[in-house]
């Protein structure tokens, strides 16, 4: 006999961190290249954005469905989470805001304009990108909002903001060729090491913020289990970093592997916060138990997305199938 | 400042200006399948390149209904977190079905049916986008099935401040979903049918005497004049379900101060909420008393019945009014405009003038119609459930202050913005007018040629 009661929060709060971490991967590769808009030339960023073109909409979507299993399943912690971030929350939404309509404004306002929605698609992803690394450095160190914590906030910041530049130059090898091509190697290697640092740092920092999360590191077997994680992490970076003086290799072999590898990086690391705050979703303060919805009305969700997640699943491989390979102007015609 | 307020601002300026797009694209997905469907069966390119005009101000449309409405999934826990506290259990999954069941299916299916033309066979193309206004229309079905739980709270129980679900079908299915869904359907298809007809009419006003013109000027007042006498018919319809389910919000729509029969209609008034009555009446004598209890002396029920406890009379009163005056302004210019158009073939100059500013018709009648039924519910949040004022989040009144003027700023420039491209495009339409390259010729989609020019 399975105790729903007990399952069902369990249930939402992994649905709720696979969505975050597809997330942050998907529209990762998205703000990344926003942010890249700053360091390329007016012809590059049609190219750019023709690498995007077909899927940001649905990657935000991962966002407004990770906000929404908070909200649905964990009302209470929605509740107390965002009101405490009010003012980063704010950042955030205006940044998706301008990114979003920079986006579509680029390319059918008139010609001399255009500059103006180039511009502003930068400032859009990067004030998306800082406030959600600034949202994590406060989360981290549980909703303290003194002067350390918010030092360390803009650090973090800065790190996944890096770390998005990251994911959008990899995209970047992965979907175009010769000249800039190149370009997103180098910069892939420079965002490389900010976004290592950032880890580093969240790392370091997450078990001294809380004597509990340090107890759960720092026991024995529990840190045996735990060290393939920062290792392998620290493996991957590494092996990335020396993989870019490779590329653009011949024949364009490689060309998916930063992304994948990146993703990866990213699934490990989020692995780690994951590990370090369950059971708790407001730090220290309401675990997902204490948090949960009603379990019938957690159910009906359930049953849904059993089905409909497969189905999103599918056609979005499909959708990315059909826009495949390097990327081609974006027409509507 | 008292952030209550404020935040009651800043949600009704978010919701606002969210409203403005999905209902362009809920109606503006079928129409764009229309022009795809008529093409496939005729091959007339008028009709593809109408298709590829307005895909554009889909394409924009949907981006800003999509940043927009993530900003109102926030905004439930950083202003109302009693909200979801109190009654998540029944919104939740309600919400959670929308985003799973719509927002994927219309986000990842948009790329194909903006981009894909030449990259999937024209048949998918057509898949891609009925799956994308199938999806639109899907998520106003959920939305409108949480909004109009809100008025007509049904399939519930209460336990300690928490509603409990007792019955899907009576939730999903509350009295007032029906009427409500049907309403606001009509209106998004109203709001495109004047917008497509009105930005059609600029082009013919500067000089465009194109086949792609003359086509989309057709089909949105066609579409206007065939719609908007279901619509008449869907709000009467509306109103006395309201009148059974929320009466004090209709004794302020009518402002009707006593319960009485022989209740006129009251066409112009300055409802006076501190003397509760009327100012500058002019009035049908019995007109209230017909329209709602078909008899002269039907019994209608008054403000005095719910005072202290009925919404803002003046608010609820005008808005009212105005959504009630444009329709009625939408069946004239749409039926002159099918007599001229369908009987005279021509369009005379006054019309189309007429026309133009007709376009953004359906966006104020819409606003209109929202203010009435949503300012008609309170004091209440969730109908004798949950008050408003017990749903706001312990947010400090100068950060709303701060944040409402940083959303109200972004809507008025990105609104403004908005309206230039939508301009901006259709005059430029003009300019090409039948020159714009051909489209696909054929099914496979290696075929469908790179035009040049």
């Amino acid at each position: 006999m399975i105790d729903w009661s007990y399952m069902m929060p369990l249930v939402f709060a992994a649905l709720m961190g696979v969505s975050i971490l597809v997330y942050v991967i998907l529209d990762g590769f998205d703000l990344g290249i926003g942010i890249l808009f700053a360091a390329a030339r007016p012809d590059e960023k049609d190219t750019m954005i023709a690498a995007i073109g077909p899927f940001w909409d649905a990657n935000e979507t991962w966002l407004v469905l990770a906000v929404g299993l908070l909200l649905v399943a964990f009302p209470i912690a929605h509740g107390i989470i965002l009101t405490a971030l009010y003012l980063p929350v704010f950042a955030l939404l205006v940044g998706l805001i301008l990114r979003g309509v920079a986006f579509d404004f680029r390319a059918k306002v008139p010609t001399h304009r255009k500059r103006r929605w180039d511009f502003l698609f930068c400032v859009g992803s990067l004030t998306a990108a800082l406030s959600q690394g600034y949202m994590l450095g406060v989360y981290v160190l549980g909703l303290n909002q003194g002067w350390a914590a918010v030092a360390f906030a803009l650090l973090v910041a800065v790190c996944l903001a890096a770390a998005y530049a990251a994911m959008g130059a990899a995209w970047l090898i992965y979907k175009t060729e010769d000249g800039l091509q190149a370009k997103a190697v180098v910069w892939l290697r420079q965002a490389l090491v900010f976004t290592a640092a950032g880890m580093a740092a969240v790392s370091l920092a997450t078990p001294f913020a809380s004597p509990r999360i340090f107890d759960k590191w720092f026991t024995w077997p529990e840190v045996a289990l735990l060290a393939p994680l920062p290792i392998a992490a620290a493996a991957l970076f590494g092996w990335l970093f020396f993989l870019t003086f490779r590329l653009p290799d011949r024949g364009d072999r490689h060309a998916l592997k930063p992304f994948l590898y990146l993703a990866l990086v990213f699934t490990l690391g989020f692995a780690g916060l994951a590990y370090s705050f369950y059971p708790y979703v407001v730090p220290e303060q309401i675990t997902i138990w204490q948090a949960a919805a009603a379990t019938e009305s957690l159910a009906v969700i359930l049953v849904g997305t059993a089905f409909v997640l497969p189905v999103i699943a599918g056609y979005t491989l499909y959708a990315y199938r059909v826009f495949g390979g390097k990327a081609t102007d974006l027409r509507y015609d | 400042m008292d952030p209550l307020l404020l935040s009651r601002i800043q949600f009704a300026a978010n919701i606002s200006f969210h409203i403005l797009f999905p209902t362009i694209t809920i109606a503006l997905g079928w129409v764009l399948l229309y022009f795809k469907l008529r093409y496939a069966r005729s091959g007339d390119y008028a009709w593809m390149r109408l298709y590829f005009t307005w895909v554009k101000v889909f394409a924009l449309t949907f981006a800003l209904g999509v940043v927009s409405g993530i900003t109102m999934s926030f905004q439930f826990g950083t202003n109302w977190p009693g909200f979801m506290e109190s009654v998540g259990n029944i919104a939740g999954p309600l919400l959670a079905y929308e985003v799973l069941t719509a927002f994927f299916l219309e986000a990842v299916f948009l790329g194909i049916m903006l981009f894909g033309f030449r990259k999937v066979s024209s048949r998918v193309h057509t898949l891609a986008t009925l799956l994308v206004a199938a999806g639109t229309t899907l998520s106003a079905v959920w939305i409108l099935s949480l909004n109009s739980w809100m008025h007509t709270p049904a399939g519930f129980e209460m336990r300690d401040g928490v509603a409990y679900p007792t019955d899907w079908l009576a939730i999903v299915f509350n009295p007032s979903f029906p009427y409500r869904l049907t309403h606001m359907l009509l209106a998004s298809g109203l709001t495109v049918a004047f917008l497509v007809a009105g930005l059609s009419a600029l082009r013919y006003l500067a000089g465009d005497r194109s086949e792609a013109m003359w086509k989309a000027l057709r089909t949105g007042t066609a579409l206007g004049a065939l719609l908007i006498p279901v619509q008449i018919v869907v709000g009467d319809l509306h109103g006395l379900n309201t009148l059974e389910h929320q009466p004090a919000k209709v004794a302020a729509m009518e402002a009707n101060w006593q319960t009485r029969s022989h209740v006129p209609l009251v066409l112009f008034a300055w409802p006076d909420e501190e003397a509760r009555e009327n100012r500058f009446e002019l009035s049908i004598p019995n007109g209230a008393s017909i329209i709602l209890r078909h008899s002269p002396s039907g019994v209608v029920p008054g403000l005095d019945d719910f005072e202290g406890e009925h919404p803002p009379v003046a608010p609820v009163f005008f808005a009212f009014r105005v959504m009630v005056g444009i329709g009625l302004l939408m069946l004239l210019v749409s039926w002159a405009g099918v007599y001229y158009l369908f009987r005279r073939q021509r369009l005379p100059r006054p019309l189309a003038l007429v026309m133009v500013p007709m376009a953004l018709s359906g966006w104020v009648a819409v606003l209109a119609g929202w203010y009435t039924t949503e300012i008609g519910r309170q004091p209440w949040l969730v109908q004798d459930v949950l008050a408003t004022a017990d749903a706001v989040g312990p947010v400090a009144g100068g950060s709303v202050a701060f944040t409402l003027a940083g959303y109200l700023t972004l809507y008025v420039v990105l609104t403004l913005v908005y309206l230039g491209v939508l301009v901006h495009l259709s005059l430029k339409a003009a300019r090409e007018g039948d020159r714009s390259p051909d489209p696909a010729v054929s099914e496979r989609p290696l075929d469908q040629p790179v035009a040049s020019g």
